[in-house]
């Protein structure tokens, strides 16, 4: 299976991943900052800046480009609930 | 003669006039005595709902809990007709002040409804009608009624994601929903004439704002420059005598004090446990005397059987991270743990650092039960619960120690980058 890292700059942990895993599978193991609501794309708490690998994630659906408008999330912010990795390197940290 | 007519002789209630252009359309709950479930109040409260007219319109601002509805559409009545009624403002979407809302868009279906950007998806919610129209506004944005107008200002989360304050610069006032509110039920209506509302200001904060500290600040540099003779809140007496002071007093209440007696950088690390046989107590010992070895946080220790939630959840307000010690008993953490952590919603947790520990007899669930509840208070749990079956060995004591130290290393950043398998976490 395809391998990625996802690095936690908050924490400065990084963590090789599986592709497909998404990012609030991880965060909370490691204990990033990155915080979670309704954990399923619905509240827009985990809102999170994606500082490096933005490809490397999958793209936002419909329904979270809408939550992250509604948020007003600025460039480059993902929720962290619903962004998968689909490999290489991304580097991520709360907002 | 202190009253305020808010009725006529033959008891319909009258609009009460703020201004020649500004008057009060709210309604009184002198019944209410739990508010939200969370709240008490000892004299009910208030609805206020506010008219402003300008030379090309009428703007109502707010309305009422939804049984209140019928004294507010005649106090508004008393003052404008409902086709001359071109903006509505919903400061708040909580229902005690859209529960009018329906049948005032029924009334005045040409009026236009402003509401701040995060209201929409509530809105939607509350209202269940798709087809409603509606005007996101942010601060910045201005309507104009002629020779008055409204500006918006974007202070969410006091205390709802979608709440906004809007201000008629003409009047100088400020129409602030819930911020500066109470429950506080008098007719006398202005913060002048009423009975001593002081107790339920300050109890009003304490609940509904405390959470959002950094949210308060943010609105109040938007407030603070604005000239002002009076606020209006959604609750409670309307601040025409001395507005400045209550904006004066939240600024007060959510500047935090603790920094003043640290060091420049200096963290602060909570200890909490508490103990049936001494054994967590030895953990909780040697988990201080570890993370006392890192010379820039201080640390505090504390039995929970010696004191009383309140000043337990102060002190956790300020700190950079807290650290729980509990027993297992019967398959759970201990009541006194869960009482601590039941009355911490008022306080905002978000990325403070978070562990717990434990001794336990045979299962040792409380532990993991107790991150969770940190992790779903939005504290990150970086290390992983330390758990010692029944009496601590010398060899665990050394372990408990190692976890002190690399609690208060996290909170002062001094743990190296480390790169970790997903398939080991």
């Amino acid at each position: 299976m395809a391998k990625a890292t996802i690095t936690f700059e908050d924490i400065n942990v990084t963590v090789t991943v599986p592709a497909g895993t998404r990012v609030i599978e991880v965060s909370e193991k490691v204990g990033s900052g990155i915080t979670y609501g309704c954990r399923e794309g619905d509240c827009g708490t985990c809102i999170m800046k994606v500082t490096a690998g933005w490809n490397n994630l999958t793209e936002p659906s419909v329904l979270e480009d809408k939550i992250l408008r509604e948020n007003m999330a600025g460039k480059h912010n993902r929720l962290a609930c619903q962004a998968q990795v689909l490999g290489g390197e991304i580097s991520v940290r709360p907002v | 003669m202190n009253s305020v007519r808010l009725v006529d002789e033959e008891g319909v209630p009258q609009a009460v006039a703020l201004s020649e252009r500004v008057h009060w359309v709210g309604a009184l709950d002198p019944n209410l005595r739990t508010f939200d479930i969370i709240l008490k109040t000892a004299n009910g409260t208030s609805y206020n709902a506010y008219v402003v007219r300008g030379s090309e319109g009428v703007a109502v601002i707010d309305t009422v809990k939804e049984g209140f509805a019928s004294d507010f559409f005649a106090r508004l009545e008393c003052v404008a007709d409902y086709a001359e009624i071109k903006v509505i403002v919903l400061n708040h979407l909580e229902p005690d002040h859209t529960g009018a809302l329906p049948e005032l868009m029924k009334r005045a279906p040409q009026a236009q409804l402003f509401i701040s950007q995060k209201a929409q998806s509530m809105l939607k919610g509350l209202l269940k009608q798709d087809e409603l129209s509606f005007t996101p506004v942010v601060t910045g944005d201005k309507v104009s009624l002629g020779d008055r107008s409204l500006e918006f200002l974007h202070t969410p989360y006091l205390h709802w994601p979608d709440t906004q304050c809007t201000y008629a610069p003409e009047e100088a006032m400020l129409f602030s929903g819930d911020v500066f509110g109470c429950h506080f039920c008098d007719n006398r209506l202005y913060n002048d004439k009423v009975g001593d509302f002081r107790f339920s200001f300050e109890y009003y904060y304490a609940h509904i704002m405390r959470p959002f500290k950094e949210y308060v600040v943010r609105a109040l540099e938007l407030i603070e420059p604005l000239p002002l003779k009076l606020i209006a809140p959604t609750h409670g007496p309307i601040l025409r005598d001395r507005p400045q002071h209550y904006i004066q007093r939240y600024r007060q209440l959510s500047t935090p004090a603790l920094h003043n007696e640290l060091r420049p950088n200096q963290k602060t690390l909570l200890i909490f446990y508490i103990s049936s046989y001494g054994n967590t107590r030895r953990m909780a010992e040697a988990i201080y005397q570890g993370a006392m070895q890192v010379e820039d946080v201080r640390v505090s220790l504390y039995d929970l059987e010696g004191g009383e939630v309140a000043p337990f959840v102060d002190l956790i307000e300020e700190a950079d991270g807290l650290v729980l010690g509990t027993p297992t008993i019967n398959g759970d953490a201990v009541k006194p743990i869960w009482d601590l952590l039941s009355s911490l919603t008022v306080v905002n947790l978000k990325n403070k650092l978070g562990g717990v520990f434990g001794s336990y007899g045979w299962t040792g669930e409380g532990v993991r039960l107790v991150e969770d509840r940190l992790r779903g208070l939005k504290l990150r749990v970086p290390i992983q619960g330390l758990r010692v079956k029944l009496i601590p060995t010398d060899d665990e004591i050394i372990e408990c120690k190692a976890f002190g130290l690399e609690l208060a290393q996290e909170l002062t950043g001094v743990r190296e980058s480390r790169v970790i398998n997903f398939a080991d976490l």
